[in-house]
């Protein structure tokens, strides 16, 4: 067992976040939020990266690489707000033409939502009859789709009915895990960077004579944003060492919980500040929130979890290796 | 980042499954809580065997993975606790070990290896418990011994102990962390008085120790004079990463438990506790993931994890208290019995945000250690 980044890994999440500080730093950021168009040059560089094509195998032209890597390249993407639709353009990779390389930029549907539909060349699903949104997040443009009559029906009865028996059937989500995987790693990423920039906010920050993070009250809201981010990495990254379903599922509901709540305990240790445009932080929040909504609801996921607990091996102490 | 384990290692496992199947019929009942004579002796026959199995030691000489393999077989093959031995095998014995001379080492070691002598912790102090460093309780030197009078409290089976690892201040006008020694006080001196202390839970798990004039010899100090508190941080560093294997395994199963109790009663049909069955069975989960990151970094490093061991603490210590909590809400008016196993260990829980730092020490621990935030004035 060495459950620790190896050196590959290290490196490629640091080259993964040298590329990303050059492409798309604080002024390009800015330069997004005010005019949020899909910067085509910037998508090719990240294909030409391998960022889409990463875990395509090298015989057809991908990188090789696996699923832990992908989780670490998207945990960067979503620490530097990088936007577009990533996950769907990834998952596209190797199905849609020119997806891997960059050049074709796919979004997909999911449940009534569609992200950055107007500037995507492919959609994935059905978005007949989509009607934008005015999105909540300046940096992801939305459109409502009705869900199609056909497709989500059946998955959703039998998410709703009650299971004979949820030992030898497990329920599955009607929803791609690993594209539950890479959303928990955007909003890990989220979570570690909301995290630095409330310290960071804390030990510049003084009143009444002295940092604000010297205060307690402060101080324990940044512990627990990174216990919450730490908590959610181990299980990130442990989902994408076994690909296991429930994995996936609490993965995403820490790392949901780490990027959400820590988004607002930034903006609550920002002060004043953190309620204005000009600071970074509600950009943050309201990605988080955006993804928060992919998949299916956290509640069906805890469910999900619950419904596990009546395994054999769950008492038999036999369920997690 | 690789979750399996070694061939070695399985075979490790495998051996110790074996030979726990045959091992643990032979046991003798459990013997009740409130006889302490009686536990004393359960507890050293369970280390007694483990020695004669070529396990005594795992907590000492064996990779971080293997001891996690070692604790979580114990649990889930339902073996008794470190229970007595738990001072000797990861506090008192492991300092020794580092600190102490060939011959403090043989005479101290190999007694606990064997399950022969029980020790208990004279750390905290009515006036340092958070705050360590504030401990007061004084030894004089006087010829070949020290002269030691003072009060511990919160140790635990000082009745059935037959040596404490006790902090005392050698030098009282030094900075406080340096005026601290470390002494192996035999309980049986004389001026050593034990009072039982009674917990919320009904049970007498701790004691105050009171210490008056009680002579140890000087050869009993384990490091240099002065230097106890670099030699208690070495005890103190050496449970992160493995501490909690078995309760989260334990906690797990347990979770496992309440699912099935909740469906037999009909509260599964409750959303909301099905709810939080699912969230706690998340937080578990990673919390066995944490375990298996700090374990393998403490393997690579050879060290004391870093970020993991705090963190882990802080969630964990809360999450047990919700997983009883969610017990009593699966349980109803049963809650309310003392007779269910659960509602014991709803109590036993509320000591975890408390002991061994608090949670709100743990949090300053976290921003001004790994954070970097500045300490308060």
């Amino acid at each position: 067992m060495r459950f620790q980044l190896t050196e590959d890994q290290r490196a490629l999440r640091a080259g993964t976040r040298e590329l990303l500080a050059r492409r798309f730093g604080p002024e390009a950021l800015r330069a997004a939020v005010e005019e949020p168009r899909l910067d085509r040059g910037l998508w090719r560089e990240l294909g030409a990266a391998g960022f889409f094509a990463l875990r395509l195998p090298e015989a057809d032209g991908g990188v090789g690489l696996g699923l832990p890597e992908a989780v670490l390249v998207f945990e960067e993407a979503g620490r530097a707000l990088l936007p577009g639709p990533l996950v769907a353009t990834h998952l596209a990779a190797g199905q849609v033409q020119g997806a891997d390389t960059g050049e074709t930029v796919v979004a997909a549907v999911d449940g009534s939502l569609v992200e950055w539909l107007a500037e995507a060349d492919t959609v994935r699903g059905d978005a007949t009859g989509a009607e934008p949104l005015h999105s909540v997040d300046p940096l992801t443009p939305l459109h409502a789709v009705r869900p199609s009559p056909a497709a989500p029906e059946a998955p959703a009865a039998a998410l709703l009915a009650a299971p004979e028996d949820p030992a030898a059937a497990p329920l599955t989500a009607p929803e791609d895990p690993v594209a539950a995987l890479l959303t928990a790693a955007e909003q890990l990423g989220t979570a570690g960077r909301v995290g630095e920039l409330a310290v960071r906010h804390a030990r510049a920050r003084e009143q009444f004579g002295q940092p604000i993070g010297a205060f307690q009250a402060v101080k324990h809201l940044c512990a627990d944003m990174l216990a919450r981010t730490e908590i959610a990495r181990v299980a990130v990254y442990a989902a994408a060492v076994t690909g296991d379903p429930l994995d996936i599922a609490g993965a995403r509901l820490l790392a949901d919980e780490a990027a959400v709540r820590g988004a607002r305990d930034c903006l609550q240790v920002h002060g004043g500040m953190g309620f204005t445009w000009e600071c970074d932080v509600h950009l943050h929040l309201k990605r988080a929130w955006v993804r928060a909504q992919r998949g299916v609801p956290a509640t069906v996921r805890a469910r999900e979890l619950a419904d596990a607990l009546l395994a054999d091996s769950v008492v038999q102490g036999s369920g997690l290796r | 980042m690789d979750l399996s384990y070694t061939p070695e290692e399985e075979e490790f496992r495998a051996r110790l499954r074996a030979w726990l199947a045959k091992a643990l019929p032979d046991l003798p009942p459990k013997p009740p809580a409130t006889d302490w004579p009686a536990r004393r002796a359960y507890d050293l026959g369970w280390q007694g065997r483990l020695h004669d199995a070529g396990y005594a030691d795992v907590h000492w000489d064996a990779s971080p993975t293997v001891r996690l393999i070692f604790l979580e077989e114990t649990e889930r093959a339902g073996a008794p606790y470190v229970g007595a031995n738990f001072v000797g095998l990861l506090h008192a014995g492991p300092t020794i070990a580092a600190e102490g001379t060939a011959a403090q080492r043989a005479r101290w070691l190999p007694p606990i290896l064997r399950g022969e002598e029980v020790w208990c912790q004279g750390f905290s102090e009515p006036g340092a418990g958070s705050d360590l460093a504030a401990l007061r309780t004084r030894a004089r030197r006087d010829g070949d011994d020290y002269v030691v009078s003072g009060a511990k409290i919160w140790t635990s089976h000082a009745e059935v102990a037959d040596w404490c690892e006790l902090l005392v201040r050698t030098d009282p006008e030094a900075p406080r962390h340096r005026g601290i020694s470390w002494l192996a006080m035999p309980m049986d001196a004389l001026g050593v008085t034990v009072r039982p202390l009674r917990t919320l839970a009904g049970s007498t798990e701790f004691a105050e120790v009171f210490l008056d004039e009680v002579r140890v010899p000087v050869a009993n100090r384990v490091g240099a004079e002065h230097d106890g508190w670099r030699v208690t941080m070495v005890t103190l560093s050496f449970e992160r990463g493995t501490a909690f294997v078995g309760e989260v395994v334990a906690c797990l199963r347990v979770l496992g438990e309440l699912a099935r109790e909740a469906r037999a009663n009909g509260r599964w049909d409750d959303p909301a506790l099905r709810r939080r069955l699912g969230l706690l069975h998340a937080e578990f989960r990673a919390l066995w993931r944490l375990t298996q990151w700090n374990v393998s970094e403490a393997q690579a490093g050879g060290g004391v994890p870093g970020v993991g061991g705090s963190v882990f603490k802080l969630r964990y210590s809360h999450a047990r208290q919700e997983l009883y909590d969610t017990a009593a809400d699966v349980l109803g008016a049963a809650s309310l019995d003392l007779g269910r196993g659960w509602t014991a260990d709803r109590l036993s829980s509320l000591s975890y945000t408390i002991a061994a730092g608090t949670s709100q020490i743990q949090r300053n621990i976290v921003a001004e250690r790994i954070l970097g935030l500045p300490k308060g004035r």
